[in-house]
């Protein structure tokens, strides 16, 4: 990891660095943004959550217009991966445990970056 | 003109219904044609067993964007109520299945970088089982663009001739395009507590369109009689009834024709025939 | 928590029987009814609603017929033939622009196009959903518009809420009654869940839509099951069923004679296993016990 600090965005079920990630991405109960140097935190509550389709797209979008550079989380489908390569954003899946510890994994470089999607379209869709 | 064969609930006998009275229609001399518009399940083609003359993709249109002439502007991804079309600073991403052809994205981009192009979502048939016309409509799987594949093979219906529509069951907006249009609407259900809970809510639907409409009966002798009591309660036209016959379940279970393997049926369905020529005439 | 879900392919084949019979026998389970477009499964479980909430799948145009110049931009640009000219006049023009709200898919388009900002675009009310007690445990339910789009947005609400419950209640099981189809209501009912129960019925119609569900159900990766009912209606196709199952990797978790205790049952408001014993609901327990040993089998596989 580099020197400077930078926002990095872990999926979560609930609010708080001590919330556990959640293993979705589309449908995420929170996004928690971190700034890795400072650890500020902002919690932001998904809104894609009982989205029929997009619900992967429209979450990639907003954590990139959120200035994220890193998405921790357990999966993540073909159309949110896609998105966040398009803006950039390094994808981290099979991610577990709470949000700080996440956080902590990331900045020691102890997560392998996602060479694609981890799992099919629309799982963890219906909750 | 166009009478659709429909249902609240599924398995009721609509196929059934719609295919004999296809046929029933064809053998006094009419120009029949039936249109399966049950496009995520068709089963006409079990009953009828037509010979295919034409099959043809069933597209429907979606973004094509010129990255090039692309100035990153980001309306299209605004505009786009279904996530189909993103922008992520100057890529544009689509994303076709979501696509709902509103065209919004080529008409509002200000430099006209995003095209139309056709993207396949099933088949369309076209043949004929002896005299009796067929059009089937089968969607791909992992597609959902059911009501524009109903659309389309819609649009094979020929004026002048009897068109028989089986329509998909259920009342949301697949069973609504399949029912737009028709001169005459069908009910066919079943006399039990699920069939008349489902009954009903097909009713207010068809009151909602304006659709004219009778209900027929089938596996009468099943339930209980609080179907007919409804119908008669609301004025509605008992069509026919069909009784509950195990050698019509299994002649059915063998994709045969019921007028032909139970010929005491034909009377029925023949009542079903009387009913649609004497709307014919009114119409 | 495990999640079974009961769809058909062909509708009629018995699955919203079985389901409540399955209800009957579960213990700790919660149940939910996504066959929003039909829903039939109060009729056996008899809810007693505790909460009701408004459902909005999309948003609707509507012209303010007191703003509307006459232009008919509307109408061009849409795709849907929503937009007819029919409304009520104004003080520039005797008819104004109207938008028919059940064609309107709510895409949009009009709402941006029109020169006078005369269109309101708005979240529109599809229709409730439920969360209810009955007998068997809590259930979630909706009831979905007449003529309404069904995306599966309200199948996966209806989903989500029960997982909720199943969470908060600790119950180890949700029981999904499906819809028939291959389309969205469909995928939005089965992504994710542990084990999908195919029924279906031994004719040449059920085959070949178990088919196409079993094509669904590889395409997302959900593992599945079949049920054959009424299978003495057509041994010989019964027989086949379950050997293409097999071929395809697909267990028969059990076999149901045709019975007219079914409709019985339904008649009376009862679930199968409520309504007597014999044959029938021995082939339905037996039925359950397979099932629930393949969901095991899935889970613990998904696990690794």
């Amino acid at each position: 990891m580099g020197d400077e600090g930078m926002k990095i965005a872990v999926t979560a079920v609930g609010e708080g660095m001590d919330a556990q990630v959640d293993p979705r991405f589309g449908r995420a109960a929170y996004f928690a943004l971190v700034e890795t140097e400072t650890m500020a935190y902002e919690a932001v509550e998904n809104g894609n959550v009982a989205a029929a389709g997009g619900a992967g797209i429209n979450a990639a979008k907003a954590v990139i217009d959120a200035g994220a550079q890193a998405v921790l989380t357990g999966n993540c489908g073909p159309n949110a991966e896609r998105t966040l390569r398009a803006g950039k954003v390094k994808l981290y899946t099979g991610v577990e445990g709470t949000v700080a510890a996440a956080v902590e994994q990331f900045k020691a470089g102890a997560l392998t970056e996602a060479t694609g999607p981890s799992v099919d379209s629309h799982a963890g869709m219906g909750g | 003109m166009v009478v659709a064969v429909a249902s609240g609930k599924g398995g009721t006998g609509k196929t059934t219904v719609a295919t004999n009275l296809a046929k029933l229609c064809a053998e006094a001399g009419r120009t029949v044609q039936y249109l399966d518009c049950d496009v995520e399940e068709p089963n006409g083609h079990i009953f009828l067993k037509p010979e295919v003359a034409e099959r043809e993709d069933v597209t429907v249109e979606v973004p094509e964007v010129d990255e090039a002439a692309c100035v990153g502007c980001g309306q299209c991804g605004e505009i786009c109520q279904y996530g189909a079309i993103v922008a992520i600073g100057e890529k544009v991403l689509t994303f076709e299945p979501l696509c709902h052809s509103c065209a919004g994205c080529w008409l509002i981009c200000p430099v006209g970088a995003i095209q139309a192009k056709a993207l396949k979502i099933g088949v369309l048939e076209r043949g004929a089982a002896g005299e009796l016309g067929f059009v089937g409509g089968r969607l791909e799987i992992g597609h959902v663009r059911t009501p524009a594949m109903i659309g389309r093979v819609k649009e094979c219906i020929e004026p002048g001739a009897l068109a028989i529509v089986d329509v998909p069951p259920g009342t949301s907006c697949p069973v609504v395009a399949a029912l737009r249009g028709a001169d005459l609407v069908l009910l066919v259900t079943e006399p039990t507590p699920f069939g008349l809970n489902d009954l009903k809510l097909a009713v207010a639907l068809v009151r909602e369109l304006g659709l004219p409409f009778g209900v027929v009966i089938n596996r009468d002798g099943i339930g209980n009689d609080e179907t007919e009591g409804y119908c008669r309660a609301e004025g509605i036209d008992i069509v026919a009834k069909l009784p509950d016959d195990r050698r019509i379940a299994e002649a059915y279970s063998t994709g045969a024709m019921i007028v032909d393997a139970v010929r005491e049926c034909r009377d029925r369905f023949g009542a079903i025939r009387d009913y649609v020529e004497a709307a014919w005439r009114v119409t | 928590m495990r999640e079974i879900v009961v769809i058909s392919g062909k509708g009629g084949t018995g699955k919203t029987s079985l389901v409540a019979a399955f209800a009957g026998l579960a213990e700790n389970a919660v149940l939910a009814d996504c066959d929003v477009d039909a829903a039939d499964l109060h009729l056996i479980l008899d809810p007693q609603v505790r909460e009701t909430h408004d459902f909005s799948g999309g948003k609707l145009a509507r012209v303010r017929s007191e703003d509307c110049i006459g232009c008919g931009r509307c109408a061009e640009v849409c795709r849907f033939d929503a937009v007819s000219l029919g409304g009520v006049g104004n003080d520039v023009i005797a008819k104004t622009y109207v938008v028919d709200p059940m064609a309107c898919e709510g895409c949009g388009v009009c709402v941006h196009f029109c020169p006078a900002r005369a269109i309101a675009f708005e979240e529109a009310i599809n229709g409730q959903w439920f969360i209810s007690e009955t007998r068997f445990g809590p259930m979630v339910h909706a009831k979905l518009g007449i003529a309404e789009e069904n995306s599966g947005k309200l199948v996966s609400l209806i989903r989500k809420e029960a997982k909720r419950i199943a969470q908060e209640q600790g119950r180890a099981l949700l029981i999904v009654d499906g819809s028939p189809g291959i389309g969205c209501p469909v995928i939005a009912s089965i992504s994710g869940a542990d084990l999908v129960v195919a029924v279906t019925e031994p004719t040449l119609s059920g085959e070949h839509d178990l088919g196409r569900v079993a094509d669904l159900a590889a395409h997302f990766g959900i593992p599945a099951a079949v049920c054959i009912n009424k299978w003495d209606i057509n041994p010989e196709i019964a027989d086949r069923i379950e050997a293409t199952a097999a071929e395809r990797g697909l267990q028969t978790a059990g076999r149901i004679a045709y019975d007219a205790a079914v409709t019985k049952a339904q008649v009376a408001g009862q679930s199968i296993v409520e309504y007597g014993d014999g044959l029938l609901r021995d082939q339905v327990v037996s039925l359950w016990d397979v099932v629930r040993e393949g969901l095991e089998k899935t889970a613990v596989a998904k696990e690794k």
